[in-house]
């Protein structure tokens, strides 16, 4: 599955050949229409944003943008996307790892393997809007579980103070898109654990427990925290979903960002730089822990 | 074991179904005290759906061979004569995984602005421009990890040295012997971009383009059953994606099972 | 009294048994070899005794107790697989402490325990390596210090020098079986090369199709083979259609060339005489042969020969510099010994 990308495997570079293609200057020539969009389109705009959060109205560096966020409605709205983004990428990561190691070494039919797989690929992918639909539709107020909970068990769900346009039900939500990414990406890695470790492990006397915790969870933590880093992006961002669930009731950071880009609900024009530039400092920072966390737990890998 | 395995795989499976049959109980609802086909009638039949559609696929179309003549030959080129340079085009490559969407939207619209030194917001076609090209790197992690894979199980080096032996040009190299060969991972990067690309919300709608995905919304914000089924309409579009995109890897192996 | 005994093992894999009423027993401190062709269940025997197969019926005992039952983890087993399996995330160290730690051996005494593994195998200062540190034939070591260290009652390995280079393979074949002598276990060696099975065993077993073939020294296993599988999976054999001519007395005709055999015969009809190549000498009368190739073996020359009813026919002579190699197309009388002959009912 292409997902896997996000941790992609170390691959040996093959060894050098001599060609008959001119010096290097053709070299770089061949992939300049990459670098001038790779340019232009992602690493310029980016640039772009993280300049204006520190760009005076006159021109000139200012601290002001930044400062800026400490507002009450923009802190809060970072807060609960952090919160939303931990839970979402946590939760995913427990279940889909579940899920994976129950298919992959639980003993069941090999039949369902690959079914979960392209069902997993389907689901996500199966993000934003509709997927929005697709939650309102069975845990709204009309929706089918609500209604059928409420016709055949006389539960009224939102007699509990469930709502899904709430924090939790825009936790449930994206997990519907978490889990699979975590099964897509973990189940290569579940299935690089060699029978023979458990077999060692078990025949020197270890516990099922004493095999999980001292052998396969560290040779799966690098996978795992990588994984985690990228669902933690990955809800950081999502905006489509949360507003087509929630309208903009629920201000998180990217719908808050959204709304400023639309009509500079803040005031000042400013601030939409530093939310930004708050983005993706949270995102790199997320990434930046996972890789360092990897570089220690991979040292036996070098 | 076994009984737990059964167990986690079970819950697992009912939160994945759940929302699949809610959506779709739901878009039968239309009618009152019956299931109905109506909410499909309305949507399928609604101008708007069908051009905002129609666009998005056009869209997603034109990212991909956008995308695919990006990404073929820079990825050639890279495991050819610059594989140094390979670290690097992980992390780029990557970027798109890190940085949040919106966050690239927003770089565009004031990058592109009409007083910027590339006014492409300017006119509607330009704005066409830099929505696919913003599709082009929400897909790049995907199209270029699809195509380097691709690559790597062949011998570049080989076969464009053979290539060249009998004289073929660059063009001649890339066209007629690299890229049928890598039909497969294409293929399975652009299903994915066409996935990704055919519902997007946030790009379509601060570039303010009449993409499929802030119709989504709208028809969110305006109708009761139509939603659901739109959602239907999208679940199936992207399970279609998937289904091909499974079945060329599928091809692929036995391509090359028998090939061996 | 015999330490290690299989009773009657059984194992079936859904429809097909692979292993049909095994039964061996070991005794403490000896070192004993599965040998068999690729398939014919010794891993399913080893497994079935670690406990990762459960038995479909029989029973296996270690020193009296009966550990049929037992998961792999209460047996007090050491096993070194075939590919290494070293535990990548641990250093060489900490792969051979591992049974102590998951037993809750205290550290200090751990780090003893694994420092006189580690010299035990020749490898003092590798302690700290990873397993992508070390060579194959390191890594092997490791394994076997990591499988001695909680000090098992019983030793298995899986083919475990199949994956090496054919140089460490012969001198870590003389390794382990010297490291089994000193530490006196008892040992269960399963491969499917007959010189290795051959050349450290105190006893054979050769497997066939899931059942004990022979079992014996590798001498007896060599020079009298129990039946004609036996015969010729292990060494080469020259295997020769024959006619009954006088049942009583053990004459047969082959090739037209009359023999008097010391084998018991069956009545009359045709049957199969075995011998392997160095029964054969060259002699002033006898079989007659016609030469096609030679082989030099250095001390040994392989003569690939013809009977006259166009058999082939192998045997070796010595090399020595007074008798000349025959020559291709060069017709020898060979004489044999009549009990090296081997009768099989055609
Ligand atoms: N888990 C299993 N399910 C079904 N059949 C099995 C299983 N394990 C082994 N077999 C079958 O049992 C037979 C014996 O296998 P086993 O692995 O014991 O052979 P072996 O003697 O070790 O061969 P080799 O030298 O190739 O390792 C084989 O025919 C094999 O196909
Ligand atoms: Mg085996």
């Amino acid at each position: 599955m292409t997902i896997t990308a996000a941790t992609p495997a170390p691959v040996p570079a093959p060894p050098a050949r001599r060609l008959h293609v001119g010096g290097t200057l053709a070299a770089w020539i061949g992939v300049a229409p990459f670098i001038a969009f790779a340019l232009l389109f992602l690493l310029l705009p980016t640039l772009t944003v993280v300049i204006g959060a520190f760009r005076a109205p006159g021109g000139g560096f200012t601290l002001e943008h930044v400062a800026g966020l400490s507002q009450p409605r923009i802190v809060s709205a970072f807060w609960i996307s952090i919160r939303l983004s931990l839970a979402t990428a946590a939760l995913g990561c427990l279940i889909g790892f579940i899920v994976a190691a129950a298919v992959t070494r639980g003993g069941l039919p090999e039949g369902l393997r690959s079914g979960v797989m392209t069902f997993s690929g389907v689901a996500a992918n199966f993000a934003g809007v509709p997927l929005a639909f697709a939650f309102i539709a069975t845990l709204g107020r009309l929706g089918f579980m609500t209604v059928l909970l409420r016709e055949w068990f006389g539960f009224n769900l939102y007699a509990t103070g469930f709502n899904l346009i709430s924090f939790w039900g825009l936790v449930l939500t994206y997990l519907y898109f978490q889990i699979p990414l975590m099964v897509l990406v973990i189940t290569p890695a579940l299935d690089g654990l060699k029978r023979e470790w458990r077999e060692a492990a078990e025949v020197l006397g270890a516990s099922r427990l004493q095999y999980f915790r001292m052998i396969a969870m560290p040779i799966l933590w690098p996978a795992v925290l990588g994984t985690f880093a990228l669902l933690f992006a990955n809800a950081f961002g999502a905006v489509a979903t949360a507003m087509a669930l929630t309208g903009s009731s629920l201000s998180i950071a990217p719908i808050l960002l959204f709304a400023q880009i639309r009509g500079d609900v803040l005031q000042d024009p400013a601030l939409g730089y530093a939310i930004a530039f708050g983005m993706i400092v949270l995102t790199a920072v997320a990434n930046l822990i996972s890789i360092l966390l990897r570089g220690r737990a991979e040292r036996w890998l070098k | 074991m076994r009984l737990w395995s059964w167990l986690g795989f079970a819950l697992g499976a009912v939160f994945m179904v759940l929302p699949l049959v809610g959506m779709f109980e739901f878009s039968l609802r239309a009618r009152r005290g019956e299931y109905s086909l109506d909410a499909y009638r309305s949507v399928l039949g609604d101008p708007q759906f069908q051009a905002t559609f129609a666009y998005s696929v056009v869209v997603a179309i034109v990212t991909i061979i956008a995308g695919v003549l990006l990404v073929v030959p820079t990825a050639y080129w890279v495991r050819l004569r610059l594989s140094r340079l390979r670290p690097v085009m992980e992390f780029v490559t990557l970027l798109p995984l890190v940085i949040p969407p919106i966050v690239i939207a927003f770089g565009y619209l004031r990058q592109f602005n009409t007083s910027s030194f590339l006014p492409l917001t300017g006119s509607a076609r330009g704005t066409d421009f830099l929505l696919v090209m913003g599709y082009v790197t929400l897909s790049l992690p995907y199209m270029y990890r699809a195509v380097d894979t691709g690559l790597r199980t062949l011998d570049v080096a080989t076969l464009t040295e053979a290539s060249q032996s009998l004289g073929a040009s660059w063009v001649t190299i890339l066209s007629r012997v690299i890229l049928p060969n890598l039909w497969p991972a294409v293929l399975s990067g652009a299903f994915l971009s066409f996935a990704i690309v055919i519902g997007e919300y946030v790009f379509a709608a601060l570039l303010d383009r009449p993409a499929f995905g802030p119709y989504m919304v709208w028809v969110g914000g305006n109708r009761a059953y139509e939603p659901a089924a739109l959602a239907v309409i999208a679940f199936g579009v992207t399970w279609a994606c998937m289904g091909l995109l499974t079945l060329t890897g599928r091809l692929a192996a036995h391509h090359r099972a028998a090939r061996r | 009294m015999s330490f290690l005994t299989l009773e009657n093992l059984k194992k079936s894999f859904g429809q097909t048994q692979v292993v049909h009423d095994f039964s061996l027993a070991v005794g403490k401190g000896e070192f004993v070899s599965l040998l068999g062709p690729s398939g014919c269940g010794k891993t399913t025997v080893l497994r079935m005794i670690a406990g990762f197969e459960t038995t479909s019926a029989g029973r296996i005992r270690i020193d009296g107790q009966d550990v049929t039952a037992l998961p792999p983890a209460r047996r007090q087993i050491g096993m070194v697989f075939q590919a290494y399996a070293l535990f990548p995330n641990l250093t060489a160290a900490g792969n051979v402490g591992f049974g102590l730690r998951v037993a809750g051996v205290p550290r200090r005494e751990r780090a003893a325990r694994v420092a006189e593994m580690l010299a035990l195998i020749g490898l003092p200062d590798l302690g700290d390596r990873y397993p992508f540190q070390l060579s194959g034939g390191q890594q092997q070591r490791v394994a076997l210090a990591r499988a001695l260290a909680p000090r098992p009652r019983v030793l298995l390995l899986d083919e475990p020098l199949s994956a090496l280079d054919a140089k460490i393979r012969v001198s870590l074949r003389a390794e382990i079986r010297e490291l089994q002598r000193t530490l006196g276990i008892t040992t269960i060696f399963v491969t499917h090369d007959q010189e290795e099975a051959l050349s450290m065993s105190d006893r054979v077993v050769v497997m066939h199709q899931g059942r004990a073939a022979q079992v014996g020294t590798p001498a007896e296993i060599y020079d009298s083979p129990a039946n004609a599988f036996v015969a010729g999976f292990v060494g080469q054999l020259n295997r020769l259609p024959a006619r009954v001519v006088d049942a009583g007395t053990g004459r047969v005709e082959l090739a037209g060339h009359p023999l008097t055999l010391a084998a018991t015969l069956p009545a009359s009809g045709q049957v199969t005489l075995a011998a392997r190549p160095e029964a054969f000498r060259p002699a002033p009368a006898g079989l007659p042969v016609e030469v096609e190739t030679v082989e030099f073996l250095g001390a040994l020359r392989r003569v690939h020969a013809r009977l006259p009813d166009g058999s082939a026919l192998v045997f070796d002579m010595f090399n020595s510099p007074d008798a000349p190699a025959p020559r291709m197309g060069e017709r020898l009388t060979l004489a044999v010994d009549p009990s090296a002959w081997i009768v099989e009912a055609a």
